[in-house]
């Protein structure tokens, strides 16, 4: 009995030194829409050891859910960066911004407006826009 | 979102005259590093002085000495407001928030949506749709639902049964708040059993739905949310009163009894106690009535743990009393002298619900639920005598999860259900015990764009049914924008409650003829049947405003069936389907919003319902080949103190039903092959002054349309001829009625 309650607390001890199964991280990642929410949440979950990733179209922010043991923060933003959205550390590189839709140009001021709060906003649970 | 709102500050605020304070807004970080936020709202407390923060963060606004509040507001992060005391520099963090409550998305749900997204083919009726028509029950509340086609059952009770596909209730699996509930010996009037005020929501789902609920559903499943202690108003009151001088009361008060626990109460009482006859066959048009029926939820959330939790207790009376006119129960119950059937109904019911998520991952829950029934119903019909007992214990637990990442979702979960029913008719005691243990597992792959799939099995060990297998398949594709190509398929599997579905055969002269055969309920073998579909929706813009349509197409084939075969008059047979019996049924469903809060909603429908009776292979009765469908919807524009006019009309039109045979009746007591079509306008109008009440006034049927004579033999009710099931169409004619809503 005595062993096995050594056992177990070597066991315990060991696994809180060991990196955490469900990590949870949140990021800032730039975006407009729920294209962009599409986008950024794809590139993430096809990061190994991504196991949620919710992006907010409103605030910007990506809250993850990740195997520490398998991937951490910097490999889950290159992923993110490589299909076109900037981060808080990483910027994109013009040729990955090219790929996103034409309608999803974050960083163009005319795009911003068009999706600006309070503007009657009719979108669907689709990822398509109301043109 | 950071919009830099440029156009203020192209147009500066003239205020030359005024000193002006600057300031700096950051965003909060942990070293406090100055961070500019661009885009910040700064502006004075109840003026409409302000300024929006430049690339740097930094911003200048006019300043007066009696300004002293400065608000400073950003999409995603809290407001602040901080008191300004003497005009200096400000230099003010802001903390980022998750909860966005200073943010308001206008824009307009629709009443009845339908998912681009979701792999199975369901539709959600918001409450928005139920006041569309004044539902005071959950039978009524598909008036204006294109899927779901409501007709009577027979010519006295005034039951209104519900088709889906073609197939009537039994094949429909009717959950509330996902515990099946109308099923059993409450499946001929279980939903009248449910206030239409008590519903929050309903989800109906066509073809085979989830395994998650059961294996009982065929043709679909229909899911009422009822209101809920912590979303619904504190009082609610609802007065309803029809021409027909039916009065309905409801009345709700919700009650918070401390940081975690909630409370409703929730009452309902109608009755009618007027006899109308119409159409002079000295029967009542439809029965008087009383019923009371109370609902107590408890439920309990605690967030921070995860925790959320339901308890709900129900209690209901019903008493229902038609036959011919001047019935009276004291002196004519079970004589030949004057025809009456009374129906008294009792039912309790406890239920209980615990739901955890991990607070830490979200994606990780479970769910128990458990509910009890006790369903107790005494009746005659003339000289038939049906009571049913029926009690009935239901338990599901439910956990969810995920499989490597969120879009490979999992839910697996186990059952176990307990029925014990005991029923007398006429003569004859029937009892039987149901017993049933199963597990389920889902799996939901969604890629986020194109695909969703959900795939379903289930296993069940049941005493009567056996052990079988229970699978379901939906999966959804989106071959481009605003489209959803949806297909289906899945089997389902129920043991036929032959009386309690079928109650207005004791308001005939029928004969019962069970062909026994050795099986297991009531001699017959339990009813099995696969059903497939595809469905096809697609969005577009016509003339620059929404409208979507969608093309259905579902086939239900029974490998077997207890058939209720009414084609000789004088009896009604049951026996176990040789040969083929399918359902057919396609519909094609438009919606357009014409102008802006001007809805059109548009269906056909054609039906293909046909079964291989011992007489040949039949179309079934009184199942209307063609259907037109037709709602419209309009609402003025709210004015600020929230008064507006809502209006709506629904049109259907039916077409030719096939009448059972009568040809072996004599002359006097034969129908025609078909029935005539038959066209019905309903129509409301809601004035709501404000937000805390609102006034209706309606009409149903409004242009008189009547069968005339739905009553075989009703001059002559204990003859061999009577009949009262030949019904295709409203017997009372128009009904108008009036209510009002007011809530707190």
């Amino acid at each position: 009995m005595k062993k096995i309650i050594t056992v177990l607390v070597i066991l315990i001890t060991t696994v809180s030194f060991a990196q955490n199964k469900n990590a949870r991280a949140s990021m800032e990642v730039d975006g407009v829409c729920l294209m962009c929410k599409t986008r950024i949440e794809k590139a993430s979950l096809n990061t190994k050891g991504v196991k949620s990733a919710v992006w907010n179209v409103k605030t910007h922010e990506l809250k993850l859910i990740y195997d520490e043991r398998k991937t951490d923060l910097k490999t889950i933003q290159n992923k993110i960066v490589a299909v076109g959205h900037d981060t808080k550390e990483l910027k994109a590189t013009d040729e990955a911004y090219a790929t996103v839709h034409p309608c999803c140009r974050y960083r163009d001021e005319a795009v911003k407006d068009d999706h600006k709060e309070g503007k009657e906003n009719e979108h669907d649970d689709n990822d398509s826009h109301n043109h | 979102m950071k919009n830099i709102v440029y156009i203020l500050l192209i147009v500066p605020i003239m205020m030359s005259s005024q000193s002006k304070i600057s300031g700096i807004i950051m965003e909060a970080n942990e070293k406090n590093e100055p961070i500019g936020l661009p885009g910040a709202n700064v502006y004075w407390l109840n003026t409409s002085v302000g300024a929006v923060t430049d690339i740097d963060g930094k911003f200048s606004i006019p300043y007066k000495k009696d300004y002293t509040q400065l608000l400073i507001s950003y999409v995603g992060y809290k407001t602040d407001t901080i008191t300004i005391s003497k005009p200096e520099m400000v230099r003010h963090w802001l903390q980022p928030t998750d909860n966005l409550d200073a943010v308001t998305i206008k824009s307009r749900k629709q009443a009845t949506s339908k998912s681009y997204l979701q792999a199975a083919n369901v539709f959600t009726v918001s409450s928005d749709e139920l006041l569309k028509a004044a539902c005071c029950n959950l039978s009524e509340s598909f008036e204006t639902n294109p899927s779901i086609d409501v007709n009577f059952a027979d010519a006295v009770t005034g039951t209104r049964q519900i088709k889906m596909l073609g197939l009537n209730s039994p094949y429909i699996l009717i959950a509330t708040e996902n515990i099946p509930s109308i099923r059993g010996a409450s499946q001929a009037f279980g939903l009248s059993f449910i206030p239409g005020t008590w519903v929050e929501s309903i989800q109906i789902t066509k073809g085979a739905g989830s395994v998650v609920n059961g294996y009982e559903s065929i043709a679909g499943q229909i899911n009422a949310e009822l209101v809920k202690p912590t979303t619904d108003d504190r009082l609610f009151v609802n007065l309803y009163g029809a021409s027909s001088e039916r009065l309905e009361l409801n009345t709700h008060i919700n009650t918070k009894v401390s940081d975690k626990w909630h409370t409703g109460l929730y009452l309902h009482g109608n009755t009618h106690n007027k006899e109308h006859d119409v159409n002079d066959d000295g029967f009542m048009d439809m029965p008087k009535y009383n019923q009371v029926n109370i609902m107590n939820r408890w439920q309990y959330t605690n967030a921070e743990k995860g925790f959320v939790s339901f308890i709900n207790l129900k209690f209901l009376n019903d008493e229902k009393q038609t036959g011919q006119l001047g019935f009276n129960p004291d002196t004519d119950k079970l004589t030949t002298g004057v025809w009456g059937s009374e129906i008294d109904t009792r039912r309790y019911e406890v239920s209980a619900k615990l739901g955890y998520v991990n607070p830490e991952i979200p994606y990780q829950s479970l769910g128990v639920q458990t509910a009890f029934s006790s369903h107790k119903q005494d009746s005659y019909f003339g000289l038939n005598q049906y009571d049913i007992t029926h009690n009935s214990l239901y338990a599901n637990a439910i956990y969810n999860s995920i499989i490597s990442d969120s879009r490979h979702k999992i839910k697996t979960g186990v059952s176990y259900t307990y029925d014990h029913y005991d029923e007398f008719v006429n003569t004859t005691a029937y009892e039987r015990t149901e017993r049933s243990v199963g597990a389920f597992f889902e799996y939901n792959y969604d890629n986020l764009e194109k695909l969703n799939v959900t795939a379903g099995i289930r296993i069940d060990d049941h005493n009567l049914l056996g052990t079988f297998v229970t699978p379901r398949l939906h999966a959804r594709y989106t071959p481009w924008e605003k489209s959803a190509l949806r297909a289906s398929f899945g089997r389902g599997k129920r043991s036929a409650n032959i009386f309690a579905e079928n109650q207005q055969l004791f308001s005939t002269s029928r004969n019962i003829n069970i062909v026994n055969t050795n099986g297991t309920i009531y001699g017959l073998d339990p009813e099995i049947a696969w059903n497939y579909g595809v469905s096809y929706l697609q969005g577009f813009n016509l003339f620059g405003r929404k409208a979507d349509i969608t093309l259905d197409f579902y086939k239900t084939d029974f490998k077997n069936q207890v058939v209720v075969d009414y084609e000789n008059p004088q009896e009604v047979s049951f026996y176990n389907l040789e040969g083929d019996s399918y359902a057919n049924s396609f519909q094609v469903e438009l919606n357009y919003n014409v102008f802006k809060h001007f809805d059109l909603r548009t269906a056909y429908k054609y039906y293909d319902v046909k079964t291989d009776y011992n007489s040949g292979k039949l179309s079934k009765p009184l199942v209307p080949t063609h259907r037109l469908f037709a709602n419209v919807s309009y609402e003025t524009k709210k004015q600020d103190d929230g008064q507006h006019w809502k209006f709506d009309a629904t049109y259907n039109w039916l077409g030719e039903q096939r009448f059972s045979s009568t040809e072996t009746n004599p002359e006097h007591y034969q129908l025609s092959d078909k029935t005539p079509t038959l066209a019905t306008l309903n129509a409301q109008v809601t004035k709501v002054f404000s937000p805390k009440f609102e006034v209706y006034l309606g009409g149903e049927n409004i242009t008189n349309v009547r069968q005339n004579n739905p009553i075989l033999g009703a001059d002559d009710p204990f003859g061999s001829n009577f009949d009262t099931t030949f019904v295709y169409g409203p017997i009372f004619g128009s009904m108008y009625y009036a209510g009002l809503r007011f809530k707190i």
